[in-house]
This record gives C-alpha cells, structure tokens and sequence, in this order.
C-alpha cells in the first residue's frame, strides 16, 4: 500500500543512547494516527525528524512521496506542524501571526489576506482576529496554531500533544477541529498523544511506542482484541504491550518535565 | 475552500503538490531576501504593538552622556584633539547602547525554541540563512530606533551633531550592520551554549571586555600596547570610527571609513553564514 507517510526503519541516536529504534508504519490519506507513549518513548523524536528540524541516524521516510532527507525542502511545503509548546506570538494579533506564515508560505498575494479570514474562521476564531495573542484562552492560542500551520493548506498535518495543559471543554473544541479538518478537508493526521482518552476518541489507527520501539500498532478496537478481551481499555493494551503504566515516568527529563509545566501554567 | 483546494490535490503525487517556484537564480535571491524581510517585519510589528522598550534603554545612554560625558569633558583627562570629549564619546555611546541591545538578542532565540517558534520556523520552507538574517535586521531596527534616542540626548548635552543628509543615512546604515553583526554573534552563542542560565553569563562575560577594549570613550592612542591590539581586533571599535567620521562635525575616521564597513560588513556576512548553520541545532 502506498501511504500519505512511509517510515521504515527510522533510527535516531545521540551519542550512544537511542531515542528511536528501527520505526516502521505508514499512514494512510485522510487517516488519523495517533504516537501514543509516555515521556521519553521517542514521540517527539520521531516527530522532529518527520518534520525535518532532526535527520535521521539510519532509515527513511517518505512524506507524499518525499523523502524527508534529500527532498526537505520540497517535504516542508507538504507539511503543516503545530509543536508542543505554545509557539504563536503572543505580543502580535492572531490575524497578524497568520499572515507572517501566509507570507513564509508564499502564498499568493492576492488570495493571502482571503486565505487568513477563511482560517481564522475555519477554526471559530474569526471574532478574535485583531485581539493579542497574548490575551487569548490556552483553547484558543492551540486553535489559531493549527489554522496557521494548515494556512498553505497541506495535506499532512503533524501535531505534537496537542491538547496538553488544555481544559476538557478546550480540548474537546480541538478534537472538533481536528475531526473536521479530516473529513472535510481530507488532510492527513499524526499526531502524538499521552492521554489513552484522546487516541481512543480521535484515532483510526494508533502506534504505541516504548523505549524508542513501536510495540503494538493497529485500530484501538484491534488492538483490544489482539489481547484477547475486546473490553479492555486501552490502558490496559497499554499496559499489556509494555510492562510499564503509561503514567509512570520512564525517562521525561527534568528540561521536559520544566517546559510541559511552563507551558501548563502559560495555558492556564 | 480549504477543502476546494485539497479536492483538487486529492491524486496525491508530489507532482501535484504546491511547488517553490525556484528555478532561476534570480528567483532564488528574490525569494531569499523577501524571506529575510518578512522575519523582520515580524520583529518590527512586536516592536510597533509594545514600544515601551525603546524608552527603558534611554536609560543608559542617558546616564553616559550626561553624567559620564559631562563629568569628563570638565575634566579634560582625556585627550581627544581637535573634538571636545563630549562629542568624542557621543558615537561611542551610540555603538555601545546599540551593542548592549544585539549582544542579548540571543536570550529571545532561546524563548522561541522553548516555545516552540523555532521549530516552526525550521518545518516551514523558510531559508536559515533569511531567518538568521532577518532576526540581525530586526536587531538593527531596534538599533535605529536607539540612534533616535542617542541623537535626541546628544542635542541635549549640545554634541556638534552633523546633520548632511548622506552622512545621516551612512550613521543609520552602520548602526544596522553593528546591530546585526553582534546579534547574530548572540544567536551563535545562543545556538552553542542553549540554556538561558549559561547563555546570559557568557553575555555578561563578553559585553563590557568589547566595550571597554574599544575606542568608544578613549582613544586607541592613550592604551597600553597589548590593548591596543585588542581593540584593532574588536568589531565595535570600526563600527565607532565610522560612527565618529559621520555623525559629528568635523569628525574623522582614523582607520578610515572604507574599511570600517568593509570589516564590519565581512564580520557580518561571515557570522550569518555561520549562524545559519548552527540555528537548526538550537532544537536538538
């Protein structure tokens, strides 16, 4: 099968610890895949190299049919990424930080202002346009961050937790999006995760990943009754697959551990 | 429509998808320097929303022109010729309070990776070398707006300003590549050390050695010997001699102007060229 991502045998290691082990699975057009790990599994790794801020020690992948080494370049046209973090700018508007990236994007100069309004209202923020960033919602900042980074439309959309530190009302606004940029825009999604409910909810085909490893890969309903109990949840595949509990910390460093918070507090 | 859009993508190929339109060199160049301005124009707008910065960096150049300078010049402990001691340090003050902005431009590169900025700017088809660049011209900008500011006090302390209009553009142009040439230093620095904690001791190291090991309130000539080799070798020293030449009536450039702004220019291109490369490793 040819899919939208084709990752195989992708391995990233820094000095002598590896962070990605041998990572192979592809992803399908207009799928929703979820990364699905603790801290310290190698989601953002993984992440970072598919996104091309990181290259790999050994392997490939291939983005729309681009590898994401020898054709970067071409591969960052194709891909939208919304990192962890909160990475709009909160002294500019919202209207303003998009247009920044319609014009990094080079988008035509005549539809860009056109193309920023249909965003900002694809994504129900077409009141908070002129507003600071810095006064918007933990909600809203994710919100405007996922319409910059599908601006140039492209039809792969990484996103890197994108409901951490978020409100149960916040996050389920990003689920919504989320939902409804895959089935009405057809984009294809991968995005990483640590909360077992979000992959459940939003996620066609989940990976789950376990000291630089992919260890279980499938559909959550699959992946249930590979473990023989359709009715397990799936903190319990989890659990099954690795050995470990999914809230244990096996490897989220202190710089980690510090940013999520910073961002938790900046969110709340 | 964005749904229109990817209708129309929906075969798939990468012959379909959105392609640069490089090709041409000329393409290239144009598309590198549009680039390299929108990340500035970014940086101007921050400035244009919150211009409160521009007043709390009076501060120091106030306190060295009119405290330092008037002091000084009474006392006429410094030699400076034919030039009173207040307009010879009036373009020292100028560079320095332009250095002390760009030398911590690196502290806003560490923010933006751990927010996540840089990584943004990083997946996006944005040249490293226009990003690099862009955030030195952004330093410039907050550069010249500091010139401004240096200019109003110069005219309080009576500095014998010269206002030729070509020499006015050639103080705001060397302003911009001193700006730009020590802010990407910053960034550089930034890019190696990469916490914010090591980042503003290296800062604090380095700021006044190149303040005080240049010819910005005393001249080469009056140093001791090895010092004098040091402040031919400090950037900041070319960027005050040109400063000198332009800004004051009856100024001159002692190393010349022609190769005050070819140093600084060299300076500058080699140190984008070389933050360019370091940048992306910010993020890993």
């Amino acid at each position: 099968m040819s899919g939208v991502l084709e990752i195989k045998n992708l391995t990233r290691c820094f000095g002598s610890f590896v962070a990605v082990n041998e990572v192979s699975f592809s992803v399908g057009r207009g799928e929703m895949f979820g990364l699905l790990g603790p801290n310290g599994a190698g989601k953002s790794t993984t992440l970072k190299m598919l996104t091309t801020l990181l290259s790999p020690t050994s392997g490939t992948a291939k983005v729309a049919g681009l590898d994401i080494v020898r054709q970067a370049g071409a591969v960052r046209r194709v891909i939208g990424y919304v990192p962890q973090g909160l990475s709009s700018d909160g002294a500019l508007s919202g209207y303003e930080n998009l247009l920044i990236f319609a014009k990094l994007y080079d988008l035509p100069r005549k539809e860009r202002e056109d193309r920023v309004r249909a965003a900002l209202q694809f994504m129900g923020l077409d009141g908070a346009a002129d507003k600071m960033v810095r006064d918007y919602s933990g909600g809203m900042i994710r919100r405007l961050e996922i319409a910059q980074s599908v601006l140039h439309r492209p039809p792969m959309l990484f996103l890197d937790e994108p409901t951490v530190g978020l409100d149960p009302l916040a996050r389920k606004a990003v689920w919504d999006n989320l939902r409804q940029l895959q089935s009405e825009a057809g984009v294809t999604l991968l995005l990483t995760t640590h909360h077992m409910e979000e992959a459940e909810q939003l996620c066609d085909r989940v990976a789950i990943m376990h000291r630089a490893k992919v260890v279980a890969i499938g559909s959550p309903n699959e992946l249930k009754s590979a473990m023989g109990n359709p009715n397990a949840t799936l903190d319990e595949v989890f659990i099954h697959f690795t050995g470990d509990r999914l809230d244990d910390d096996l490897g989220g460093n202190y710089r980690d551990t510090a940013r999520a918070r910073r961002t938790a507090r900046r969110v709340g | 429509m964005i749904q229109q859009e990817l209708d129309a993508r929906q075969g798939g190929s990468a012959e379909n998808l959105p392609q640069s339109k490089s090709g041409s060199p000329l393409a290239l160049v144009s598309g590198f320097f549009s680039k390299t301005f929108v990340i500035a124009e970014l940086e101007a707008r921050k400035l244009r929303h919150d211009p409160s910065e521009i007043l709390s960096r009076a501060v120091q150049p106030a306190l060295w022109l009119l405290i330092f300078g008037e002091v000084f010049t009474r006392a006429r402990a410094i030699p400076t010729g034919r030039l009173r001691y207040i307009d010879f340090m009036a373009p020292g003050i100028l560079a320095q309070s332009v250095l002390f902005i760009a030398i911590f431009y690196g502290i806003a590169i560490i923010w933006e990776r751990d927010l996540g900025i840089v990584h943004k700017l990083l997946a996006s088809p944005t040249p490293r070398s226009a990003i690099v660049l862009g955030k030195a011209i952004s330093a410039g900008v907050r550069g010249l707006a500091q010139a401004v500011v240096v200019y109003l006090l110069a005219l309080l302390v009576d500095v014998h300003l010269n206002w030729n209009p070509l020499d006015l553009i050639g103080v705001g142009f060397t302003v911009l590549l001193g700006a730009s040439l020590f802010s990407t230093f910053s960034l550089i620095v930034a890019c190696i050390v990469k916490t914010r904690e090591r980042f503003m001791g290296i800062g604090q190291l380095v700021t006044m050695p190149l303040f005080f090991a240049s010819n910005a309130i005393y001249p080469i000539a009056m140093m001791p010997t090895w010092l004098q080799y040091a402040a031919k070798a400090n950037p900041l020293s070319y960027e005050v001699d040109a400063l000198r030449s332009m800004m004051l009536v009856g100024g001159v450039a002692n190393q010349g102007l022609f190769l005050d702004l070819t140093v600084l220019f060299l300076a500058t291109i080699v140190l984008v060229i070389l933050g360019a490369r370091l940048y992306p490793r910010v993020v890993t």
